[in-house]
């Protein structure tokens, strides 16, 4: 599964929605009223599902769909 | 008496301060319901060894024993993390661990003081709220934490440990809010005169003044309490959270 695909599930998820209702520019706030404990939840399933470790402080700038796949294509291994 | 939790069974419960008193009982209760018990312990691993086999003895399906003390938070983290990651998140917590050091307000050093918070409120919040992480992927989560009917009516000499019970309410209160929409409960426990070492060292006429004043007459015991626990740990209190629950026959209504 492409990478936006993978981050588009666990976001879905998380909110409780369609796949469909999510693309690259939805905001987790915004657009699907994530609370931030529900962030704190989906960036540790973000963690466990891409082996990496994303420090609290980061979490804050991320903010929609696409700043996630942009984090993790930058910090991949 | 035997009240039976049948979603006890397995269920990864950690207990502080479980080598003697209440603490003690509520994990052989829970071995009796057959749960995974994890203990700390603080020096003999001789004693840690011989209460693993007695809750063994007693039906629980695993017992962990990890050496830690609750005031050294470097001392678990590493602990826990592992244990946590080979064999699975921990799904229920008992603070029980707790201290009193009873003397007249007007004696209260700033040592004595550190001591009772940090050992009966700090050591619960911190210990808390670093296994939050770990609730959040652990289902049908149940933390008990062991306050104090004193917490809640006051006593002479006993400000330092009053306040670090009634502290403990106030975290649990606010915790049960905070994790609700997870499924994470929180629940206090306030025990009243309970027969234990820590009782023993009252004065006879204090014991009698105590008892003189509770309804359901007498002292309670250890189970007394454990039972209450096993309740707040099992789903059959799945609609109960920030709750705080007096074992004291009466003592404070």
């Amino acid at each position: 599964m492409e990478l936006e695909q993978r981050v588009i599930k666990i976001v879905s998820e998380a909110a409780n929605v369609e796949t469909s209702n999510v693309q690259a520019s939805t905001n987790f706030v915004d657009d699907l009223n994530l609370d931030s404990l529900d962030m704190v939840e989906m960036m540790m399933k973000m963690e466990e599902e891409f082996g990496i470790d994303i420090p609290e402080e980061k979490t804050e700038d991320l903010k929609t769909i696409s700043d996630v796949t942009n984090f993790l294509k930058q910090n991949a291994n | 008496m035997k009240a039976i939790f049948p979603d006890l069974e397995g269920k990864r419960i950690l207990i502080t301060g479980a080598s003697r008193g209440i603490g003690r009982e509520i994990a052989l209760n829970l071995a009796k319901q057959k749960a995974h018990i994890i203990f700390n312990y603080r020096k003999s691993e001789e004693e840690a060894n011989k209460l693993k086999e007695e809750l063994i003895q007693a039906g629980a399906v695993d017992v962990t024993a990890l050496q830690f003390d609750i005031n050294d938070s470097d001392s678990y983290q590493d602990k826990l993390t592992n244990f946590i990651k080979e064999t699975g998140a921990i799904e229920g917590l008992v603070n029980n661990a707790g201290v009193s050091k009873d003397q007249l307000t007007l004696r209260i050093k700033k040592e004595d003081l550190d001591f009772v918070l940090d050992t009966n409120l700090k050591s619960t919040m911190m210990l808390t709220n670093f296994l939050s992480k770990n609730f959040l992927r652990a289902n049908n989560v149940s933390i008990v934490h062991m306050s104090s009917v004193v917490g809640l009516m006051g006593n002479a000499s006993q400000t330092s440990y009053a306040a670090s019970k009634a502290g403990i309410i106030g975290y649990s209160k606010s915790y049960a809010k905070e994790l609700a929409s997870k499924n994470i409960r929180s629940n206090v426990i306030c025990p009243g005169f309970i027969e234990t070492d820590m009782t023993e060292a009252l004065s006879e006429t204090a014991k009698e003044k105590y008892i003189s004043q509770i309804p359901l007459g007498g002292y309670g015991s250890t189970e007394d309490v454990a039972m209450s626990c096993l309740f707040l740990l099992s789903q059959a209190s799945r609609y109960i959270t920030g709750e705080v629950i007096k074992v004291d026959g009466g003592l404070y209504i």
